[in-house]
């Protein structure tokens, strides 16, 4: 896709994460806090269980956004800016979805959205992008 | 009581963070992302990178730590234990590769209260060792019942 009018909506990533998911983020990233990684401690907290990192699934949502506008070129995504909003869980699937609001034929602006089941985990994101030259 | 508000406009020192090859392909297998200019330094550069190229949201690996100091620093004063991720913006520069040095300088942009909670407003500057800026974040952490 190289033409975006607003309005348009962005190819969805559906991202089933394993259980291990966030012990490998955590150590992909650093952040061990133990509500990731430990159920038990999770639980302790009154937390349902493990609950997965909130940058790995803005993670999912730059991926989704570069892929859907430049083909994951790592160049593209100018900015990114998300409220995390409910938690979200291992083994359950999540759905990244966007809608074009700006385009001007080099730049796109998304509003996207990632929902686990009724939850949406991260609201209000806005995405800029830069669109490849072809 | 008053938010403490102290904190406002102080910085931490910089943390430098050395970009490598292994670390960008780690962080992009657990996150699914499979373009071979994430892994392969041939493929890297044929698409005009130095070396294998990290992700936008690998970011996170070399800038955190400029943070973790600023969350337990007793001038913020800030309750951890009831501390959520409320909210990230990021705006990238220049993009890094395997083997730069990156280093970023932690700042309080903001606290303030409102409903109750405690909104406690980072800002981090991340520049290679050209000193391009590569990254700035604002993270937002938010404290419930101050």
């Amino acid at each position: 896709m190289s033409q975006f009018s607003p309005g348009d909506r962005i190819e969805e990533l559906r991202v089933t994460p394993d259980k291990y998911v966030p012990h490998r983020y955590a150590g992909a990233s650093g952040d061990f806090n133990p509500i990731h990684i430990d159920p038990e401690f999770a639980k302790a907290v009154g937390l349902p269980g493990s609950i997965l990192h909130g940058l790995y699934v803005m993670g999912l949502v730059a991926k989704a956004g570069a892929v859907a506008v430049a083909d994951g070129d790592p160049r593209a995504l100018k900015k990114l800016s998300v409220q995390f909003r409910g938690m979200s869980f291992p083994e359950r699937e999540i759905v990244v979805s966007g809608e074009v609001t700006e385009s001007d034929g080099e730049r796109v602006v998304l509003d996207v959205v990632a929902t686990q089941g009724e939850n949406q985990v991260i609201r209000n994101a806005t995405a800029e992008l830069a669109v490849p030259s072809s | 009581m008053a938010i403490k508000t102290d904190a406002v406009g102080k910085t931490w020192p910089p943390f430098e963070y050395e970009v490598g090859r292994e670390k960008i392909g780690e962080y992009c297998r657990v996150m699914g992302i499979e373009n071979p200019v994430h892994f392969d330094p041939v493929a890297a550069r044929d698409a005009g990178f130095r070396d294998v190229v990290a992700p936008p949201m690998f970011c996170v690996v070399y800038s955190a730590g400029a943070l973790g100091p600023a969350i337990f620093d007793p001038d913020v004063a800030m309750n951890f234990a009831a501390m959520v991720h409320g909210g990230q913006e990021f705006e990238w520069g220049e993009p890094v590769c395997s083997g730069d040095m990156i280093t970023t300088t932690g700042r309080c942009l903001e606290i303030y209260e409102k409903d109750g909670r405690g909104f406690y407003v980072f800002e981090s500057t991340s520049v290679n060792q050209d000193g391009e800026q590569v990254v700035r974040g604002v993270w937002t952490n938010i404290v419930r019942g101050v």
